[in-house]
């Protein structure tokens, strides 16, 4: 074994953290750009659903929340962006892998927002389980992906908390707004569950992620965290959670849960959810539209830089 | 400019830099993170939304990534080495009669 991947070893094995310019196998290097990029694709796709309800917040107060958050999400994809750039790789390649469909984003994003309550179910459901998902990077070998999911972790609870005002005021309101938060939790329940992921047995990165402390959880693990903690959530809301077979066991001390439809999941991986299409092309749309004002930038900056140089050498 | 010359400044990115803040007065600036941005001016007020939008700072620099010149960690040992063997830099090294106070 070389002396540098021995190095690499002790490092991971003592719990320290690997940082930019170390060596690092180039598989552990690969597995944190996909990773990496796939986190913060989601983060700007996940723009999506929720600006689709800003000019139709229901107050000038849940408008600025919502803007926040959404400027929350633009800023949680910055720092992953930064975080995948240490690794060596552009920002610009890693938008076109996107926008070409080489590079995934999270799932749930395919899943439109239908009604107000849907803002809620996302914060409470779907921000809650991106919240689990993340607490235990924040301890990720990888020096900057580590530190990039504490910023993000911090601002992530005031998301969920938001979520869950959103519904629990629908949920205290007219019986039609009760309705409503309880039609997009039934929508949103199980969509929320497969964001953690295949089963175990399933997937196909875990072990050596584990291995290389990428991943901390199975995925199985943290789903369980999860459901574990929106049930009782839930009940206070005085709303239902779409399950039949959602009851406690006592003997393992969890919640046991019915089966989830991997059918569905594997159909708007690839591809086929109800708003996929929709999303890539938006994002299309937005950085094309966007293009004259990143080359005006450069132009202007090339510019400014020009007449300084000019000024100075008139002045010697 | 002609076609290709476009296309190829439209491909520019962006260049990197790293942002420090100040979190506060009385404390040095920590390095926090890096954007992309045009030009100096744009680099400030990107690192001021993304980086200080919940009151984090008093104070930004920011600084051109290609401008840092870091330490190699491929010579991290031999680089570092010559402060392993000077123990005698800490006070710790010292021993002292048995009962000298304020030293």
């Amino acid at each position: 074994m070389s002396d540098q991947q021995t190095e690499f070893d002790t490092v991971i094995e003592t719990d320290q953290r690997i940082e930019p310019r170390d060596w690092m196998p180039e598989a552990y290097r690969k597995t944190l750009v996909r990773q990496v990029a796939q986190h913060a694709h989601s983060e700007i796709i996940g723009m999506q659903p929720e600006g689709n309800w800003i000019t139709r917040a229901p107050s000038l107060k849940r408008k600025a929340i919502l803007m926040a958050k959404v400027q929350d999400e633009a800023g949680h994809g910055l720092y992953l962006y930064s975080a995948a750039e240490t690794l060596g790789v552009s920002r610009d390649d890693l938008l076109d892998q996107l926008h070409a469909g080489k590079q995934k984003y999270s799932s749930i994003f395919n899943y439109p927002t239908l009604t107000w309550a849907d803002v809620g179910a996302i914060g409470w459901l779907v921000d809650g389980a991106a919240i689990t998902n993340q607490i235990p990077l924040c301890r990720c070998s990888y020096g900057p992906y580590a530190r990039a999911m504490v910023r993000i972790c911090k601002e992530e609870s005031f998301h969920q908390r938001q979520g869950y005002e959103i519904l629990y005021t629908l949920a205290n309101g007219t019986p039609a707004q009760k309705q409503m938060a309880q039609d997009a939790v039934n929508r949103w329940w199980w969509p929320s569950l497969m964001m953690f992921g295949p089963a175990d047995d399933e997937s196909a990165h875990s072990a050596q992620s584990m291995a290389w402390k990428i991943k901390r959880h199975s995925n199985d693990d943290l789903r369980q965290r999860f459901v574990d903690m929106a049930v009782p959530q839930a009940e206070i809301l005085g709303l239902t959670l779409p399950d039949p077979d959602l009851r406690w066991n006592a003997e393992r001390g969890h919640y046991d849960f019915g089966p989830i439809d991997w059918d569905e999941f594997w159909r708007v991986v690839k591809g086929d959810g109800p708003c996929n299409r929709q999303r890539i092309a938006n994002r299309i749309k937005a950085h094309e539209d966007g293009a004259w004002v990143r080359e005006a930038a450069i132009a202007y900056a090339d510019k400014q830089r020009a007449r300084q140089t000019a000024t100075r050498e008139r002045a010697a | 400019m002609t076609e290709p010359e476009v296309k190829e400044q439209a491909r520019r990115e962006w260049p990197l830099w790293e942002v420090f803040v100040r979190s506060k007065r009385g404390l040095s600036h920590g390095h926090v993170g890096s954007l992309h941005a045009a030009d100096p001016e744009m680099a400030l007020r990107m690192a001021r939304d993304v980086y200080t939008r919940r009151q984090e700072g008093v104070s930004i620099w920011v600084v051109p990534a290609a401008s840092i010149t870091a330490s190699s960690p491929d010579e991290k040992d031999p680089f570092f080495d010559p402060a392993g063997d000077k123990v005698y830099r800490h006070p710790t090294f010292y021993d002292l009669p048995e009962g000298v106070e304020h030293l």
